[in-house]
């Protein structure tokens, strides 16, 4: 069985976002970078995202991580503000009662995509 | 097999998807994920329909005017397709009538050339001459009103509401958009409740779309927080005062931010902090924000965090 169908599929994912993105939006070290952006279509990206994260269909490349964060690297985005997400993808799992195996392998994933995400 | 047309050619798309069969014949579609989620791809069909499979997670208001998700749909019948905001059709008014709402804002009345729908809610692109032109509001209802409402606040300076306040008179043609935009009331869940907020003349699509859920038969409570520095901003206060008599489930909150409210009706504060004080949890409201671009954008995001879900929140872009 799949990661993702292991989690719970797209409800767990649903559900996921509802919480991550609330968390990500209330989180003084990264919520600045949220400013002014459209919500749903943001919360649509925290759904890729998770989704990503969980093993899930989706076709993200690097290259498109990379131009996707570009402008958020030029306003500072660094390691610092990956870990806070990191941390907060965690609390999302374990609020959701995810198995601890499986939040690491979810992290595993959501890490992979470190340098992309930097630009590094 | 289904034909795509696009741009004003026609393509057979056999099993692909809309996205992979423009992309191929070199159409730039914006994408990003192509697996249905991030919606980067967003289409319009304005002949023919998808199948509900390409709008399952958008919101229902744009998929009543037939959004949907290039990457995951797969056309089974022919089907005209364009990119959003691509195309504004020109429409021909009269003017029918104005009148003087409170010391700033001017009720407008215009009378299509021809059939215009609209929800109400939606919003027209109002022309002073062929490039300069505003976005306002409806404040009609299609079932209730003859002509189409606007409610023009006078901005100092303001090059179109300058020319509608000191030259439009009645009689005069004008012309507009066709109406757009997402923020209306879509019948269907009737027990939902519902939250208001808006900002002086960003009362003027609230007030139709709290009369369109009315009229819908919407259960639901349904509360409507009007903002104003001063008492001297409100207007529509008798009718919305009615409408709350006639209406059970229907409250209005008139909040004053800048003078004492002595009337034991109207609250003392800033419309969202008291809408907010006064609901503290959001979970299952839709929630509707409109007029001043700081109290909607902060109050998409307080609504969101005081758990309304990202697709019960409405507002416009402007």
């Amino acid at each position: 069985m799949s990661l993702y169908n292991e989690i719970g599929g797209e409800a767990a994912v649903n559900a996921a976002v509802d919480i991550f993105y609330r968390k990500v939006l209330k989180d003084d070290r990264i919520k600045h970078f949220f400013d002014g952006i459209d919500m749903a279509k943001q919360a649509a990206k925290q759904k890729a995202f998770l989704t990503l994260a969980f093993g899930g269909p989706n076709s993200y490349s690097g290259a498109d991580m990379r131009k996707g964060h570009a402008h958020l690297v030029a306003k500072g985005l660094n390691d610092s503000h990956f870990d806070a997400v990191m941390e907060n993808l965690g609390a999302t799992l374990t609020e959701l009662n995810v198995p601890a195996n499986l939040i690491a392998q979810a992290a595993a994933i959501a890490e992979s995509t470190r340098k992309d995400v930097l630009g590094k | 097999m289904p034909k795509i047309t696009y741009g004003g050619q026609s393509f057979e798309c056999g099993d692909h998807s809309v996205l992979e069969c423009l992309t191929a014949q070199g159409i730039s579609v914006p994408h990003s994920c192509r697996s249905g989620v991030c919606q980067t791809c967003m289409m319009q069909a304005v002949q023919g329909s998808v199948p509900q499979q390409a709008q399952n997670r958008i919101k229902p208001t744009l998929a009543a005017q037939n959004y949907f998700l290039a990457c995951v749909c797969h056309p089974e019948q022919d089907i005209e397709v364009i990119l959003p905001e691509t195309s504004e059709i020109m429409v021909k008014a009269t003017v029918s009538g104005i009148e003087h709402l409170n010391a700033d804002i001017l009720g407008i009345r215009l009378k299509p050339s021809q059939p215009f729908p609209y929800k109400a809610g939606q919003f027209i692109n109002f022309y002073k001459d062929h490039e300069t032109a505003r976005c306002y509001s409806l404040a009609s209802v299609p079932a209730l009103d003859d002509d189409l409402h606007l409610n023009v606040r006078k901005i100092p300076g303001g090059l179109v509401s300058g020319w509608i306040s000191e030259n439009l008179k009645a009689g005069d043609k004008v012309t507009i958009s066709q109406a757009s935009g997402e923020c209306f009331y879509v019948p269907g869940d009737a027990a939902q409740n519902i939250l208001l907020i808006a900002t002086g003349s960003g009362l003027a699509p609230l007030y139709g779309i709290l009369r369109d859920a009315l009229l819908n038969g919407h259960h639901g409570r349904i509360k409507l927080y009007h903002g104003s520095y001063s008492s001297a901003g409100f207007y529509l206060v008798d009718e919305l005062r009615e409408l709350a008599q006639s209406h059970a489930n229907f409250r209005y909150v008139p909040c004053v931010s800048h003078e004492e409210a002595g009337d034991g009706f109207t609250q003392q504060g800033m419309v969202l902090d008291v809408a907010l004080r006064d609901n503290p949890s959001l979970s299952g409201w839709r929630v509707f924000l409109c007029g001043n671009p700081d109290m909607v954008s902060a109050g998409k995001r307080e609504a969101y965090l005081s758990g309304a879900g990202i697709n019960d929140i409405y507002a416009d872009p402007f």
